[in-house]
Order: C-alpha cells, then structure tokens, then sequence
C-alpha cells in the first residue's frame, strides 16, 4: 500500500529525514518513536504534503502512485489522512459545514456525486457516534474553544466521516487525559479494516496500549534505526531510548 | 477654450450661477440660502488634493479628469435592471436613476400613519419649512469640498420622517441606479431621514450601475434620531469598474438612542465613505460595522467619526477588508471624547487580509479623549491568509481556491452577520461567495 523508499527532507536547508525506508502493507499498524527531534512529526508532515518541507530525494509510492508531487488535498482524496498534533482552530467555519466541503471535494475527485444535505447529515451522525463528538460541537466553529481532548476527539471524527485507507496520527496522545486517551483509542480501533493501514506516531508507549500496533520503528536522528514487534514499545518504555542511541553511534 | 479643457471645478460654479439666474423668487428662500453659502465654501476649498490630510491617501485627480452630466436623461424600465439581479424584497422599495426619483419603479407598502416617504423634491414642495429644518443642518458645522457640492446642488433624494413611537415593519431599500449606457453621468442624491423620538425603522441605500461609461456619485446622507429611537443602516455598494463614488452619511443621536451602520463595498472603480456620528445624548449605543473587497486596481476609502459630546454612551466599531492584485485600502476611524463626555466606551478595530505584495492597506486609529474616566480601544491588523489553517483544510480534501475561498467568508462573517434585514444579508452572502470563488 505504501513504499517508502531513501526518502529525504530537509526545512530551511536542514536536513531532517535523512534516507527512511518503510514498507506498509493493507491492515497492517505500525507505529513509529523516537526521542524529541528525530524526524516523527516531519516524516508525518512530509506524507501529508506540507509545503514548508523539502523533499531532497527519494520516493514514496501509495497503491501504485508516486505521491510526492501531488497537493495535500490531492493525497487527502488518494485516501491519506493526518490527524494533526496540534489541530488549528478557524474560525467562522463550522466544524460540519467544512467536513461537508471535504466529504463533497473528495467525491468529485473521485468522479462522485455530491452527498446531499440528509445524506450528509445521516452519516455524519453514525460517525459523530463512534467518537461521543456532541452535536452541539458540529455546530461550533473548527477547534475554536475547543479543549485538547475536543480537538483530538474531532481530529478522529473527521477521519470517520473521511474513512482514509492510510491514517497517520501525529502524536495524537500528546495532552489527553486517560479517558480522553480512551475514546479516542476507540474511535481509531473501531476504523481499523483489513484495507485499511495505521501509522501511530508517538513518543510514548501508553497509546500502544489501546491501539496495539503489528510493528514498531524507532526512529533517530532522520533514520529507522531499529524495528521490532509490539514488544519493543514495552521494551523502549522500560530502558527509555539511550541504549539505542549508544548502539547506533558504536555502528555509525 | 474649448469646453472639454474647462476643469470640473469651474464648470460646476458655473452651472451653479446659471441656474441662480432662472430662480426667481425660490432665490430668496431659506433653503437656497444655504445652497449658495455651501457654493461659495466649494468654490473657495476646490476638489481636495493629497495635501489635505483628510484625502492624504485617495487622489481624486482621475475622478475630476473628465465631465459628467449630471442631468442625464434615462429611460430606464424595469427590464433593464435584470441583468443586475435585484432580489425581489418584502420591502419599501425606492428608485433613483441617475439622480432622480423614479415612480414607476419604486413600491411603497408602509402606511403613511407609521412613515413618511417621498422624494426630496415632492417633501419640498408640499413642506418646504419642514424640509428646511433638517436640510444641511447636521452638516453646517463641517462642510467638505464633496459635501457642499451636494448641498450646493442638492435637489432630489429621499425624504423619510417617522413619527414618535413608530416602529415600521418594513425595510426601506433605496435604490440608486447611474445608468451609464450613453455617457459619463454624475448625481448627487440628497437624503433627510428623520426618525422622531422611540421610532424604529430599517434601512439600505444600495448602489448599482448600468453600462460602461464612467458614472460619479456624490451622496449625502443626513439622519436625524430621536430619544430612544433605533435606526439600522446598511449602505451597499455593488457598482462598475468605472463607478467613482464619494459619500457622506451624517447621524445624531440623542438620548438613548441605538445606531447600527453596515457599508459594504462589494464593487467600484473608487469608493470614499464617510461616516460621521454625533452622540449627541447619554446611553447612546453606535455600532460602525464595514466590509470591502478591492480587486485590480480600485480604491475603497472609509472615513468614520464617532463623536461622544455627552456621557455614559458607547460606540463599537468594525471594519474589515480583503485586498487583492493592486487594489489600495483607506481606513481612518476618528474617535473624539469631549470633555463632558465621562463614561464614555469606545471600541474599534480593523482588520485586513492582503494577498497580494501589490496590493496596499493604511490605516490610520485616531482618538482624542478629552475626558479623563472613559474606555477606549483601537487595534489594526493587516496579514495574509493563514498558511496553515489553508494546509489543515487541504489535508481534508479542501482544494487551495475553495480553501481560500471558506477562510475570507468566515472572515467576512462577524459583518455580514450583523446585517438585520434578511434579503440584504442572504443577497451579499451570495454576492461575496461568488466574488471570492472567482479568483
């Protein structure tokens, strides 16, 4: 479904991903740590499309297509999808009056029609459920007011009503509290399908608790410097990511 | 000489003597005594240059550049008016073309026990002592150049007058049509809106043009309000690329009295608002709300005051602006707190989105406080389109255009929401999302 291969990034002419090579197959969960500044949130970015990063070399290929000269929405209606860390706030655009603009680009992307107003609103509703967002939530501005554990809440709502084939999740742990922790957990579980393929970034162990991944990378210093099972989270939470820097500055 | 190198200014104080001389008795009468002392203040100013402060920014050299008739004949029916998609209105509605009341096209469904509305020059016939005690009288204190044109020419426009403890139900919409098919036209409509004292009424004066040559509109507007009265004002100006407008609206309030102004500048060659408000009582309640969307290279000026000559009152204002290609943004807000006026609230603001590095924005927050216990904000704020809102909507799906588009309608939205009559509101909500999907 997703081939990385050799791929380079680098902001204002800093090299941040430095040759990643990953392999994801459909169903498949595979989360990625890494102490602060090794590249997670820029190889989330950088798959999403953001503009501020230079990719400098390499390829990533989903199902069939070469996605790095394509615009962010043009990968979000390939089925590619980022829940942001830090979801922005805009106001004056409600939430369900911009997820009824996304759901509708998508289709005609796609050669769809649009969903009309009841459609919509039916599915909406489903999919609000899946994550407990409050209607009166819907009606609010994007994120604006939100709390942190809203915002994440929505950024996975939004992931329902867009149903992507490949979810990325940008440290969405960061500033939940358990039961925040929780729904959200659920939400991501209750969307997993074997077409469908997760990437879980996150510094921490304890989301991998509630969304159990098939593969865990570490990365370091822009590169995948060691991958393993679900069991080398546990093993990371324990010895913390010391010894892995010290096996790879004896290599490197 | 031939006549095309007289200039504008002469040609006016001409035209202005030339009529003098066919008056006959009306020559004497009060009213154009004040026509002929606001001649001599327009012959003595001139058309403003940059020099002056109050026109540092807009350079009225290209709108003085040619003539214009300003008693240009139209035969303007309603199957005219089609191509600029009026939305039928629950309304009294009222048409001036090229200056000039037009019944034919106009609909009057409040009943005159709740208002009065007829055209200046119908009121003056009928009343001319009653026309004559509100004519000139909010702005004899500061004539500009503009403004005493008008004066100076002033002879038709609407007259409204709203008995005490009236509340009309319906809107009244004002219609003013340059019909610009044939050649250059120049008006200068003149309004009276006198609301008596716990009267409620609506109001817009939109603005329209018919055909490519260039059109001039030099309008004044006067609104009187009485003791607890509420007025709410919406000024729409949707013109051609070859529209030059300059208008004056001029309010006082008295005691207890809410004001609600909404200038929406959609379209227009160059576009000079002035908003002038006196708060002229106590718990007074004035809310400027504006809105303007300059594209290639036009010029949209708004000019507001919000005068506190009495204690305890408010005023709240809120402008906002998004300029593209070359197009140039004037704001200037004049808050003044005289000295009796403690307690006074006063809150304004300015926002602009700018997207292009061609385009310009000025603005300029002026207080004078002379009062030592009042509250007073200002706060401008110029940027571009937020990057990274526009990536979180991309990510979605949401194109880059469509996007934008969402981002400038929110942001327009705050305005527009404040605007009460519904066909108004529902028409520039249309008006806008289109604008900002066409580029």
């Amino acid at each position: 479904m997703l081939s990385i291969n050799d791929l380079r990034a680098s902001i204002e002419g800093k090299e941040i991903l430095k040759g990643i090579n990953l392999e994801i197959k459909p169903g498949e969960v595979h989360a990625i740590m890494g102490p602060n500044g090794s590249g997670k949130s820029t190889l989330a970015s950088v798959l999403a499309g953001r503009e501020e990063y230079e990719v400098t070399g390499g390829s990533v290929v989903f199902e069939g297509k070469d996605i790095l000269d394509m615009a962010p929405e043009q990968r979000a209606a390939e089925g590619i999808f980022l829940a942001f860390q830090y979801p922005v706030e805009i106001p004056g655009v409600t939430t369900i009056n911009f997820l009824k603009t996304a759901v509708n680009e998508i289709r005609k992307y796609r050669g769809e029609n649009p969903l009309d107003a009841a459609q919509f609103l039916k599915m909406v509703r489903e999919k609000a459920k899946l994550v407990s967002m409050n209607d009166s939530l819907l009606k609010r501005a994007l994120n604006e007011g939100f709390s942190g554990g809203e915002k994440k809440r929505n950024e996975i709502f939004q992931m329902a009503v867009l149903e992507p084939k490949l979810a990325i999740l940008d440290e969405t742990d960061s500033g939940l509290d358990i039961d925040a922790l929780r729904i959200v957990s659920e939400g991501v579980n209750s969307l997993r399908s074997p077409e469908r393929a997760t990437i879980v970034v996150t510094h921490y162990q304890r989301l991998l608790d509630y969304i159990v991944p098939d593969y865990v990378h570490v990365l370091y210093k822009g590169r995948i410097v060691k991958s393993g099972p679900k069991e080398l989270a546990l093993e990371l939470e324990e010895k913390g990511y010391d010894w892995i820097k010290a096996e790879v500055e004896a290599v490197g | 000489m031939s006549i095309e190198t007289i200039d504008l200014k002469t040609r006016l104080v001409a035209d202005f003597h030339a009529r003098e001389s066919v008056l006959n008795g009306e020559a004497s009468s009060a009213l154009h005594q004040k026509k002929r002392a606001a001649m001599a203040q327009f012959d003595k100013l001139g058309f403003p240059t940059p020099k002056n402060e109050e026109w540092k920014y807009s350079n009225v050299k290209d709108l003085i550049s040619v003539s214009y008739n300003f008693n240009s004949d139209s035969s303007l029916e309603l199957a005219d008016l089609e191509d600029l998609k009026i939305p039928a209105q629950d309304a009294n509605i009222v048409y001036f073309v090229n200056g000039h009341y037009h019944p034919a096209l106009s609909r009057i469904i409040s009943s005159q026990d709740q208002i009065t509305i007829s055209s200046l020059s119908e009121a003056y016939k009928k009343n001319p002592s009653l026309v004559n005690s509100y004519f000139n009288e909010l702005l004899k204190e500061d004539q500009d150049a503009f403004t005493s044109l008008n004066t100076a020419f002033a002879q038709d426009g609407i007259f409204i007058h709203i008995p005490d403890n009236q509340t009309v139900e319906h809107p009244v919409i004002l219609r003013f049509v340059s019909d610009a098919r044939a050649e250059n036209v120049g008006s200068q409509p003149r309004n009276i809106i006198a609301v008596g004292k716990n009267a409620h009424v609506k109001l817009a004066e939109a603005f329209r043009t018919l055909g490519g040559a260039r059109s001039f509109t030099n309008s004044v507007t006067e609104i009187f309000i009485g003791e607890e009265a509420g007025v709410e004002y919406y000024k729409v100006q949707n013109e051609s690329d070859n529209a030059y407008h300059v208008g004056t609206t001029q309010v006082r309030m008295l005691d207890r009295s809410q004001f609600y102004a909404g200038t929406v500048t959609l379209n227009g060659r160059f576009t000079r608002n002035n908003l002038n408000i006196i708060l002229d009582g106590e718990r007074c309640e004035a809310h400027m709300y504006g809105l303007y969307f300059p594209d290639g290279t036009q010029h949209v000026d708004n000019h507001t005051v919000a005068d506190h000559r009495k204690p305890n009152s408010e005023s709240n204002e809120l402008y906002k602006g998004i300029l593209r290609d070359k197009a140039k943004g004037v704001f200037n807000g004049k808050i003044f707190v005289r000295q009796d006026a403690q307690k006074t609230n006063a809150f304004q603001s300015c926002k602009n989105i700018v997207l292009s590095t061609e385009a310009t924005m000025n603005t300029k927050p002026q207080l004078e406080i002379y009062a030592d216990d009042v509250k007073c904000s200002h706060g401008t704020t110029t940027g571009q389109i937020d990057e990274e809102a526009l990536f979180y909507m991309r990510s979605r799906g949401i194109s880059r255009p469509e996007a934008m588009a969402l981002l400038m309608f929110a942001f327009c939205a705050d305005v527009v929401s404040q605007i009460k009559i519904d066909s108004v509101r529902e028409y520039l909500e249309n008006v806008i999302a289109q604008k900002l999907a066409s580029k």
